[in-house]
């Protein structure tokens, strides 16, 4: 039997195919999961915040993208994954409220999109699709097996990146 | 940034800040029993410091379809407040308002409107308790509504806990009317304002 591995927020896990990797109700907070083709060995971040730099309590590794990540896929390569094949894909980083007064809150979904894609970049890992921004909620299915990330949402077809 | 630390709060501010619930939910009730025109119940509310990975599941599941309100406050002290409906609840609360039968799935323009107000009247009853009772000015600002699964909008809140530490400290008050309405008060004070909250109210910090 395959299981469904649960990651919450600010947490992240491994997963290896058979099994799937799910994140529930994804807001502005962004969900990267990470796959080796080959090995079938996958991952998902569940991060909330943009840059671990700029707060002074980060100890907290999987909160941030930028330190989220790194971890993310020093895990996946301790499982038996090859670090040069991994690839990306990644969703979430809605606004779910119109305005929000608090300078530090501001498109702080946007900018966990661009922190997470930076930090993407900078390990040379590719992203082959997203679903990212917009102002609505999304529950994440990742199958390390095929590579299908499993996007749902209220009011709105399934779909799949 | 204050030098106060949420896992270091005693049993005392504990107790202190469920009082604080208690008379601003208390408040708020009311004013939601007389928009209604009928008895509103309040649960004893519940002071909360939780990890992350618990805060999505807190009420019915991090699927569970929610309405959520939230507004800054501001003046002597920051922070959100968010009080959040099960969103059958947010259809009743809608249709007896208003005298028409709200569908849960699709709200109108008037009725999410009306939703907002709903949460204006009742948060700023809140507020307002609070503010009588430390003598602290506190404003709220405009509502903004938010009709999605209850970790995406509680995951606003989160990440602004996020920014001071890895827990969220919540007040929450559950109330019923002969519906069992389910809904919540979230209070979340940013920690320099915990800080002046408690010492407004004679507690040395």
């Amino acid at each position: 039997m395959s299981e469904v591995i649960k990651v919450g927020m600010a947490d992240l896990k491994v997963c290896v195919s058979p099994d799937s990797i799910t994140t529930l109700g994804l807001g502005s907070c962004v969900g990267i999961a990470l796959r080796d083709p080959v090995t079938k060995i996958g991952g998902l971040a569940h991060i909330m915040l943009p840059d671990s730099t700029a707060i002074r309590n980060n100890s907290n590794i999987p909160k941030f993208a930028d330190t989220g990540i790194e971890e993310l896929v020093r895990q996946i390569v301790a499982r038996g994954a090859n670090r040069s094949r991994l690839v990306a894909k990644i969703a979430g980083g809605a606004q779910m409220f119109a305005f929000q007064t608090k300078s530090e809150m501001v498109r702080i979904g946007e900018r966990n999109v661009e922190a997470s894609k930076k930090k993407l970049k900078e390990l040379g890992i590719r992203i082959l699709a997203e679903d990212t921004g917009k102002d609505y909620g999304r529950t994440v299915i990742f199958y390390p097996e095929t590579g299908d990330f499993v996007i749902k949402a209220v009011g709105r077809s399934q779909t799949v990146i | 940034m204050g030098n106060m630390n949420l896992e270091q709060m005693t049993h005392e501010y504990y107790d202190v800040l469920k009082e604080l619930g208690n008379i601003g939910a208390g408040n708020a009730t009311t004013a939601l029993a007389q928009l209604l025109n009928c008895k509103v119940d309040m649960k004893v509310p519940q002071v909360r410091l939780m990890n992350f990975q618990e805060v999505g599941a807190m009420m019915g599941g991090e699927e569970q379809v929610m309405a959520g309100i939230f507004l800054s406050v501001e003046g002597d002290i920051s922070g959100s407040m968010m009080f959040l409906l099960e969103k059958g609840a947010a259809a009743h609360l809608v249709s007896k308002l208003m005298g028409v039968e709200a569908d849960a799935d699709h709200f109108s323009e008037m009725e999410i409107s009306a939703l907002k107000e709903i949460g204006n009247i009742i948060s700023g009853s809140y507020l307002n308790s609070l503010s009588a009772m430390t003598n602290l000015k506190i404003y709220p600002t405009v509502p903004d509504l938010c009709i999605d699964m209850a970790g995406a909008i509680l995951s606003v809140p989160a990440i602004q806990f996020g920014i001071i530490g890895d827990k969220i400290l919540l007040i929450q008050t559950q109330f019923t009317d002969e519906y069992e309405l389910d809904g919540y008060f979230i209070l979340l004070p940013d920690l320099e304002s915990y800080e002046k909250i408690l010492i407004s109210l004679g507690l040395s910090v």
